[in-house]
Parts: structure tokens; C-alpha cells; sequence
């Protein structure tokens, strides 16, 4: 996507924060990592019926694959897709290690409350999206596995991880053109396998623009994505984005 | 091919208080105490068995791939493996397995995911999202906790070979699992366990021949 496409709105994420928000069909969404090692915890919702939420497993193997880049898409447990990822300069986004919690981020970084620190407070995935998941009345029940933009894990032939620290760079974006009117709740808290030893959060920016034409077709080289994107249009009366 | 962690379980079938046989394409719902000790047999080889496990007092303590994923740095359980749940809680340890990989990404088929996975036309067949949302409809034991589809996480699929690649690819493949083959495990706390004993007829998780599960609980 070239910068010359309309820009809707623009949003700074500090590290650490956590921010939610309807992205319309027919939008593209900008993650731009600012300073590098960012992390982005992101769930994404039917807007319409909340209880369709994004679904790692169907997204993993309806693409035969372990990780999401460009090319890929994000699919609900409803056989549909709420965006397909259309650029991406990282190549490996993680989505099988879930959240950063109190206890993990306390037992690495110990504990930096309020009081003492103010906004530069340590904070965690898991109570951050669920603060945000709160003001859609949504809660624990919604917290499914989620994705995990900028990071990259890798596994070994007996399934043993490994995190990539400085997977991504700054100024390193991920587009997610997006074929389904979503919810999408964010975290920039530390991946959960983060082995950075102090707590530092990368920062985001989020930019909106309008898709420009052809841009889902990234996702079309992969046959379930056209079936995926045929029951998507079923839901939206036939409508093409 | 890598070694596996095998283990053999001492538990003498004969001593189980509950030895039931779960139909291929069922669900199958029981509560365990903790200490109590949890077996599944894969009858005939290479069947997927769904499973889901619950605080047996709340619902919203469940089995976490995530939480189980991360906490011990590994994709697949065999034995020594802890399930965890989303409150970060061990629910329960694997103690014997003979099987000595399962999978915890595959998640469960569905019939909206077969649309995808498949054809368009697959959307009739049965499949393990309809059977847990059977469960929850009619199971008691789900009835007295108020589940609902919001409270299907994705699962473990014990027996069900998804290897993954180091340049990150997945497969569904042929399995690991034959005949006989069993995991067993330790309840950490009371849980409540739901199964699907998986209906794919489109994928080799099964080898294309769904088949019965035996379930075996000991005191």
C-alpha cells in the first residue's frame, strides 16, 4: 500500500498501553513498530455478533502454516476472515503464545506500581486487553489465543521454542485490510517469552486508510481464503469490500 | 524420527472406577476429582480425541493452549506435560502416555472451518464443534455451570499428529497413535472433562475411519 492512499485517523500506542476500536470493512490498518521489538497483542471480534472471534487453529490450518505474514489471513471460528494481512515488512508474526500476565511480568521485571511510577507503570497483555475487552462488555470468557504482531517464535522438531529477539525493526508495518466490520482490542505489553531483561515495551503507531483496490487478492493464492472470503461476502448480502 | 518420551502406566484396568467406551463421532462428558486419574485409549490407532477440560466449580477456568504452550516453552504434551489453565493453574499432568506426541494448535473442525478447509458442500458433515455445543446443551454437569459456546477454547486433539516446521509450516499428517495406544493423567483440581471423539472424514487425523475411544478413571 503506497502512502499516497487516504489516511482516516492516526493513533500513537505507547509501549506497555492498550487501546480498542471498530475498524470498518473496506479499511486497512497500519501497525508501524517505532522504535523496534514491539509487540502487539490483538484480538479481533465481529462487531455484529461478538461471540464470532478470531480463532488461531482455524487460521493456522485452513493455511497450512505456523506463523502469519503477508499473504495470510486472520479467520474467525465462523469460516470467515476479518482481514487479510496485505503487506508486511516483520515476516513472522507469532499467534500460539498468548499473553504477558501479573505474574509473569512481576516475576521478570518485578513489580513498578502507580504510586511510585505513574504512567510508566509495568502493565500485562492479559489485564490489558481484558480492561479493554471490558468496555464492549466482554471479558474473560472472549480472551481466546491471540496474535501476537512483531514477534516471532520459532519451533524446534520436538516442538521446543524459541523467541527471536529484534524480529522486528524500526519503522518495520504490518497492513491488515480488513473484509469484516471488527472489534479489535491491542496490548503493546512484553511478549509472554520476551527474553529481555528489562520490562520495555516497544511503542506502535496505527494508521487507517481506505483499501485500495485489488489488495485482498494478496490472500487469494490460498484456496481456503477464497472460500473463507465467499462465506464473508455471504454475511455482508453478497457484497463485495 | 526423533525419540519420543514414552512412558507405561502401572494402573491396572480391572481396578478403574469407571471404564466406559465413547463412540466414534460422540461427545463424552465427565467430572474428575483431584488425585483421580484419567485415561484415554485410542482403540483401533490414529483417532483425534478433542478435549476440553473446566474448573469443575467455574467455567471460566479452562484449559489454555496459550498458558500451556508458553509456560513450558513447548508445542506438543507427552509425558511429564502439564495443562494449564487460563488462571495460569497446572489442571492436570500427563502421567503415561505410549502415544508420545499431541497436539495442542489444531483446535477442534467445525462446520463452518470445513467450508474452508474443504469445499463449500462439506458443511453437512458432523463434526466436533457441533458435538461440544451438544454437550453444553444437554450434559448436566455444563447445564449447572451455564456454558455456552463463548466458553470453547481452543483444545487439546490427543493422538493427533501436527508437526510444524522450523521455517513455519503445519501439517496435519498421519499419526503417531496406534492401536491401544493410551495417555493418562493426574487431576491437579476437580475438573470437568468434555470430548469429541473427532468425525473428520476429510483429513488423516483420523486416517479417515473415525473409530471408538475407551475412558478409564481410577480413584
Amino acid at each position: 500500500m503506497n502512502r499516497q492512499n487516504t489516511l482516516i485517523w492516526k493513533q500513537s500506542i505507547p509501549g506497555g498501553c492498550h487501546w480498542s476500536g471498530i475498524i470498518r470493512r473496506g479499511t486497512t490498518l497500519r501497525l508501524t513498530d517505532v522504535n523496534g521489538g514491539a509487540n502487539a497483542a490483538v484480538l479481533f471480534f465481529n462487531q455484529e455478533e461478538k461471540l464470532e472471534r478470531y480463532n488461531m487453529a482455524d487460521t493456522l490450518k485452513s493455511q497450512h502454516t505456523f506463523h502469519l505474514t503477508k499473504g495470510h489471513a486472520c479467520h474467525s471460528d465462523m469460516g470467515r476472515i476479518f482481514c487479510c494481512i496485505t503487506a508486511d515488512t516483520v515476516g513472522w508474526n507469532d499467534t500460539v503464545c498468548g499473553l504477558s500476565d501479573a505474574h509473569l511480568i512481576q516475576q521478570k521485571y518485578g513489580a513498578a506500581r502507580y504510586q511510585e511510577h505513574r504512567n510508566q507503570m509495568f502493565r500485562n497483555g492479559l489485564d490489558s486487553l481484558l480492561i479493554e475487552l471490558g468496555k464492549w462488555g466482554l471479558g474473560m470468557r472472549d480472551i481466546v489465543a491471540n496474535i501476537n504482531f512483531f514477534s516471532k517464535v520459532t519451533a524446534d522438531a520436538l516442538g521446543e521454542l524459541t523467541f527471536h529477539a529484534g524480529n522486528s525493526k524500526a519503522g518495520d508495518y504490518i497492513d491488515l485490510s480488513f473484509v469484516m466490520n471488527t472489534l479489535m482490542v491491542l496490548s503493546t505489553a512484553p511478549h509472554p517469552l520476551d527474553s529481555g531483561k528489562s520490562y520495555q515495551p516497544g511503542a506502535i503507531h496505527l494508521e487507517l486508510f481506505d483499501t485500495p483496490p485489488e489488495a485482498v487478492t494478496e490472500c487469494l493464492r490460498i484456496a481456503e481464503n477464497i472460500r473463507a472470503l465467499h462465506n464473508t461476502q455471504h454475511f455482508y448480502c453478497g457484497n463485495m469490500t | 524420527m526423533n525419540t519420543l518420551n514414552l512412558l507405561e502406566s502401572q494402573l491396572d484396568p480391572n481396578q478403574a472406577a469407571i471404564n466406559e467406551i465413547c463412540a466414534a463421532g460422540e461427545p463424552w462428558v465427565k467430572q474428575i476429582k483431584r488425585g483421580q486419574k484419567f485415561r484415554i485409549v485410542d482403540l483401533e490407532g490414529n483417532q483425534a480425541v478433542d478435549t476440553l477440560f473446566y474448573n469443575a466449580s467455574n467455567a471460566l477456568e479452562h484449559y489454555s493452549a496459550t498458558d500451556t504452550i508458553r509456560r513450558q516453552n513447548r508445542l506438543y504434551l507427552s509425558a511429564g506435560s502439564k495443562l494449564y489453565s487460563n488462571s495460569g493453574n497446572a489442571m492436570l499432568t500427563i502421567i503415561a502416555d505410549t502415544c508420545g506426541q499431541h497436539d495442542t494448535l489444531g483446535g477442534a473442525c467445525a462446520a463452518e472451518s470445513n467450508t474452508v478447509r474443504y469445499a463449500l458442500e462439506k458443511f453437512p458433515m458432523h463434526n466436533c464443534r457441533d458435538n461440544f455445543l451438544h454437550a453444553l446443551a444437554h450434559d448436566p454437569l455444563c447445564q449447572q455451570l451455564g456454558m455456552s459456546k463463548r466458553d470453547l477454547p481452543s483444545n487439546i486433539n490427543f493422538f493427533m499428529n501436527v508437526p510444524v516446521t522450523k521455517a513455519g509450516g503445519l501439517e496435519f499428517v498421519d499419526g503417531l497413535s496406534a492401536p491401544g495406544k493410551y495417555v493418562e493423567m493426574r487431576a491437579e483440581m476437580d475438573v470437568i472433562i468434555l470430548i469429541s471423539n473427532c468425525p473428520q472424514l476429510n483429513n488423516p487425523c483420523n486416517a479417515y475411519h473415525p473409530t471408538p475411544i475407551r475412558l478409564l478413571i481410577w480413584d
